[in-house]
């Protein structure tokens, strides 16, 4: 009874305002991806979320939101069940034909282009907030985020060195680490940084001997697969990585992987992070 | 004296076996066609989205997309039954098929690289095709992956064919080995295409190595589903001629089964309704191999019951499968490869078990 009321208010009000005005009162939001999760939150719409998918991690009360599982690989009655008035989708999600039974079946898809740079961050608050009808809200956490990168720009901008890093991605069967055209690899630019493996497009396993032999000064690595690996004691004893300028220095950056590399609204916070921890303890 | 009196006795005794075992036959069968409607309802009427079983029926009947109930029940729900109906007969029927013609219990279309070579051309099309023709993948939209599965499937098929003749004669043993050849190296080819692949690319890739049956849409499994029961129909009509191989080739052959034209038959129609079925599915294993077996064990091992027996077997699991992968997460969805084994793999244990020990 409950349910089928508030279907008959929705759709009231879809017809009777316009789609603009629709939306800023829409109440049930699903959002598909963590950046986009991370923003609805940080506009202080957290409350409309009634999904997430799987990578929606941040905040701690996105946790309880129903998960509608990888964003890449949804089900359209699934998504339908938790009744949204719209979704907010990162450009990935998928797959095609799953989307299209949802718009099929009368629910809006608010898609949102990924690209590794503060620019794209800026334009990801923009667009989630004019669906969200909180255009003020987000042009004022846009100014913040330009401000906040700027600053810390300028910061990574003033150290001289260039630390040598690479970003281990997964530990438990062999050494993968990140290339090129990767999130982790935009995220050693930013700070500064140079990515020694940088021959290669994407996440590629690494033999143990490419690892010694690249020697960097720093591992970047996801809280888990740190974890993976059996924690920082266990790198100690590797094969490969002990050999490296990074474990004779301690120089080991765990942190963990929806701040590091989802490039939400934490993205200024963990580029500073990144820029500090690479230089820390170093002249 | 005796003997004439014993003779008509024991052919009536024979033709009274003969007569209880199709009986029997028949009702499983018959049984089996019941639990498969019923089974349909059900997967039509549960779902994440609960809706009412008459409400399900007015939709199928008036058949009109206007609200979100009809649309979910119509474009949502009743294609993923059709595809499982298709794509479950098409691999039970195709590997009853193969392991009557290769004589050979392991046969089935996961073995001899039909649906590997399928996938080998998926990851192709992901991998490589987006970088060297966007535009012809652009053209092809969202039937690509299923024309370049339906490709690979069919060039493994021909290459097993291909590969098979010796002296101008197929032979079945060595059709078998290349076909274990022919998979080993789709799935390298894979394996490499995997490790070119961009992060994203080897996710989609995953998925797809996974299958599924949530991307259905009327437009791609229509020509799909409809290609999987022409060749599972024509499939249909080798009963006759598989059981007489189940003698041996030579003895087929001394009985007039034109053994060649047989294995030409069976192996084009085979690449095609698995190519058609793991094109919109992506790659469903276990059914090919386990339904035939299924139905041999309870209707022993004659096709004219093991072909009809291992597709209604085959669409019941992927049906069975694909239902607790919508429901048992919801509102996610499990891939459906894990669950065709975790159901049919016990079952199958189970019928082993008990027939096994009833026979002895």
């Amino acid at each position: 009874m409950i349910v089928s009321r508030r279907d008959f208010i929705a759709a009231a009000a879809l017809l009777l305002l316009p789609s603009w005005r629709a939306r800023a009162s829409a109440r049930r939001v699903i959002a598909l991806g963590g950046d986009i999760t991370e923003i609805v939150y940080a506009l202080g719409a957290g409350d409309r979320l009634v999904g997430r998918d799987q990578t929606s991690t941040f905040p701690e009360a996105a946790r309880a939101l129903p998960d509608v599982g990888y964003y890449r690989n949804l089900s359209a009655e699934g998504i339908l069940s938790l009744k949204p008035d719209f979704i907010i989708a990162a450009a990935a999600a998928g797959p095609g034909n799953v989307l299209r039974q949802i718009e099929a079946a009368g629910v809006g898809i608010v898609q949102v282009p990924q690209d590794y740079a503060p620019k794209a961050l800026i334009e990801k608050v923009r667009i989630v907030g004019e669906a969200l009808g909180l255009q003020a809200e987000a042009n004022a956490l846009c100014a913040r985020l330009k401000q906040k990168f700027d600053a810390v720009l300028a910061r990574v901008a003033a150290f001289t060195d260039k630390p040598k890093a690479m970003v281990l991605m997964n530990g438990a069967n062999g050494l993968q680490a990140a290339g090129l055209n990767t999130a982790a690899h935009a995220m050693l630019s930013l700070a500064g940084a140079q990515n020694v493996f940088d021959t290669y497009s994407g996440y590629k396993p690494v033999s143990f001997e490419a690892v010694a032999a690249a020697a960097p000064d720093a591992i970047v690595m996801m809280e888990h697969a740190l974890l993976a690996l059996g924690g920082e004691e266990k790198l100690a004893s590797h094969p490969a990585l002990r050999l490296t300028p990074a474990l004779r220095n301690k120089r080991i950056i765990a942190r963990e992987g929806q701040y590091l590399l989802g490039f939400g609204p934490r993205m200024p916070e963990a580029v500073e992070d990144l820029a500090l921890a690479l230089r820390r303890g170093a002249g | 004296m005796m003997a004439e009196r014993v003779i008509p006795h024991e052919r009536a005794g024979f033709a009274d076996l003969a007569c209880r075992l199709r009986g029997a036959r028949r009702t499983l069968l018959a049984s089996l066609t019941i639990c498969l409607g019923l089974m349909s309802i059900l997967a039509l009427t549960i779902g994440p989205v609960s809706i009412p079983f008459e409400r399900v029926l007015a939709a199928v009947i008036g058949w009109n997309k206007a609200d979100q109930t009809e649309i979910i029940v119509l474009s949502i729900r009743l294609p993923r039954v059709v595809l499982a109906l298709a794509a479950g007969a098409v691999l039970g029927l195709c590997g009853a098929a193969l392991q009557g013609l290769f004589r050979n219990p392991l046969a089935d279309p996961g073995l001899i690289g039909v649906a590997t070579g399928g996938a080998f051309m998926v990851a192709l099309s992901i991998v490589v095709m987006s970088a060297v023709a966007p535009s012809l993948l652009a053209e092809l939209g969202p039937y690509a992956l299923p024309v370049f599965a339906s490709l690979g499937s069919f060039a493994a098929i021909a290459a097993v064919y291909a590969l098979g003749r010796r002296n101008g004669a197929l032979s079945s043993a060595d059709m078998l080995l290349a076909g274990i050849a022919i998979n080993a190296m789709a799935a390298s080819g894979i394996g490499y295409l995997t490790f070119l692949s961009t992060d994203e690319q080897l996710r989609t890739l995953t998925f797809w190595m996974l299958g599924s049956l949530s991307q259905s849409a009327w437009e791609q499994i229509l020509p799909a589903a409809a290609l999987a029961t022409a060749c599972s129909l024509a499939l249909m009509f080798n009963a006759h001629a598989l059981n007489a191989c189940l003698l041996g080739e030579r003895e087929a052959r001394y009985l007039g089964v034109d053994v060649d034209r047989l294995k030409q038959r069976i192996i084009i129609l085979s690449g095609l309704g698995v190519g058609a079925a793991v094109a919109v599915t992506g790659v469903i294993g276990f059914i090919g191999l386990v339904a035939p077996h299924i139905v041999r064990l309870m209707a022993g091992a004659d096709h004219r019951i093991v072909l009809p027996g291992s597709a209604l077997v085959g669409a019941l699991i992927l049906l069975i499968a694909d239902s607790i992968a919508r429901i048992a997460v919801p509102p996610a969805e499990l891939p459906i490869g894990i669950l065709t084994s975790a159901i049919g793999a016990p079952f199958f244990l189970w019928l082993l078990k008990t027939r096994r020990s009833a026979i002895q």
